[in-house]
């Protein structure tokens, strides 16, 4: 039904009866009238809507892609002067003409306007993205891990280590994720593993559609790792898949034990918690066990991994489990490419057999 | 959180049905928002009003639904009615709670012409 005027599809109307129309204002306002006789009618709403914002994307010589976006002046003017103009359609001797509307016709009980369902998400473009990303990793045996946390938890630093650790028996590839810099691709590089740093300038997150372009740049090896700093950022990443396997979020001891209840979308998100610093904890007030039971709270089923970058503790296991993944999807890789050579096998049997 | 993406989400569907639609304008635009997803409904019709300037949506209605949170309470082995997402039952305290209403952020229909 449409909810304007309360006619379309399935809703009989009987022509020029009595009905009402709401109309709405490009400024939001709603403004009801009724009508004794049917008409074909007009709207005018001029708006003197300056140019709006549109994003750009740079490519550097580096590699890295840059996108920001340009907002034009006059950006936040909100008065929308308009004049509300009704065409009623009434033609020499006082006819009245139904042709006269945008659709150039008139059936009886049907408004030229008309409602389409779309009922889909607002994140489903974006889920498509990431969809294709994980099915993508998934057939090349590629292991991905969106590494997310806020400002200054030490993420850079423990990817550092982590692939200085690995780099000898796997291939790692990363994407950093930063509003401006080049600094954190530059940190990774330095460990001698390929780095892509994506800008996302006023953006708070990296969103599914970058990392499939950085997928392309970055072209990893099959049953590699491939390891996504996400930006700083505890609230705005929950939301957005990029097509991980995990994501890993990292909390610090320097941080409050409350941020898992404070930001809970994130450590919800979570399969994996590390808390970094730990090496501080002797100088700190910090209740290490009261923010593992804070990060429960909100994720019952989360895995917690006490890690320092700097001294190396608690390394070891968050290693075993990167190397349990990277082997899960190694065996999911070759379990396919198995029963696709089977799969030939059968086809050149029924062939050989024409 | 992260409106201008979302409404950005948003213009992306709408523009897309339209072009499938052969709409020449968008009239009205009508979005569920769950009272657990985390949207500020404010900050987004901003955001929209802002992503739609030059596009056939310019100028469009924004109507958000609100969409009351609920989950199951595994304690009561009941659906209760929830405050905030991650929150604790209001009948027995318990925080084992799963959502089952409020979380979505849809559109749902747009009016063309």
């Amino acid at each position: 039904m449409c909810t304007v005027c309360g006619c379309g599809a399935g809703e009989v109307k009987i022509e020029g009866g009595a009905h009402a129309h709401a109309h709405v204002h490009a400024d939001g306002t709603v403004h009801v009238h009724a009508h004794d006789h049917d008409h074909a009618h007009d709207h005018t709403h001029d708006s003197t809507a300056p140019a709006g914002a549109h994003a750009h994307t740079h490519t550097h010589a580096d590699g890295s892609t840059h996108s920001h976006d340009h907002v034009h002046q006059g950006e936040h003017t909100h008065d929308h002067p308009h004049h509300h103009d009704h065409d009623h359609g009434h033609a020499a001797h006082g006819d009245l003409d139904y042709g006269s509307g945008p659709a150039r016709a008139h059936v009886p009980g049907m408004s030229q306007s008309r409602m389409v369902q779309i009922e889909q998400d607002i994140l489903s473009k974006n889920n498509a993205y990431a969809t294709a990303n994980r099915k993508w990793f998934d057939s090349r045996g590629i292991f991905a891990l969106n590494l997310v946390s806020s400002p200054g938890s030490g993420k850079t630093t423990l990817l550092c280590k982590t692939i200085e650790a690995l780099k000898a028996t796997l291939a790692i590839n990363v994407v950093e994720g930063d509003q401006q810099t080049a600094n954190d691709a530059e940190r990774i590089r330095a460990t001698g593993v390929p780095a892509l740093q994506i800008n996302t300038g006023k953006g708070c997150h990296l969103d599914g559609h970058m990392v499939g372009h950085a997928m392309e740049r970055l072209k990893p090896a099959e049953g590699s790792l491939f390891l996504i700093e996400n930006v700083g950022n505890l609230v705005c990443p929950a939301a957005f898949d990029l097509g991980e396997h995990h994501k890993v979020a990292i909390l610090s001891v320097t941080e409050g034990e409350d941020k898992p209840l404070k930001y809970p979308d994130m450590f919800a998100a979570a399969d994996v918690m590390l808390l970094n610093k730990c090496d501080l904890l002797p100088y700190l007030q910090f209740d290490a066990d009261l923010a593992e039971a804070n990060a429960r709270r909100v994720n019952p089923a989360l895995k917690v991994i006490r890690v320092s970058a700097t001294t190396g503790e608690g390394l070891a296991e968050w290693l075993d489990w990167i190397k349990a993944g990277v082997a899960v999807q190694q065996g999911k890789r070759e379990a396919t490419v198995d029963a696709l050579q089977r799969r030939i096998v059968e086809l050149e049997q029924q062939l050989a057999a024409r | 959180m992260h409106e201008m993406s979302l409404a950005e989400g948003v213009l992306q569907l709408v523009e897309d049905t339209a072009r499938r639609e052969g709409a020449k304008r968008v009239k009205l635009v009508v979005l569920e928002i769950g009272r657990l997803s985390s949207v500020q409904p404010e900050a987004l019709t901003f955001c929209f009003d802002v992503v739609t300037r030059n596009s056939v949506a310019e100028g469009a209605a924004l109507e958000i639904v609100d969409v009351p949170g609920a989950g199951w309470c595994m304690q009561c082995a009941a659906t209760v009615p929830m405050a905030e997402l991650y929150g604790s039952c209001p009948t027995c305290g318990s925080h084992q709670v799963q959502p089952t209403g409020g979380t979505e952020m849809r559109v749902r229909e747009i009016e063309i012409e």
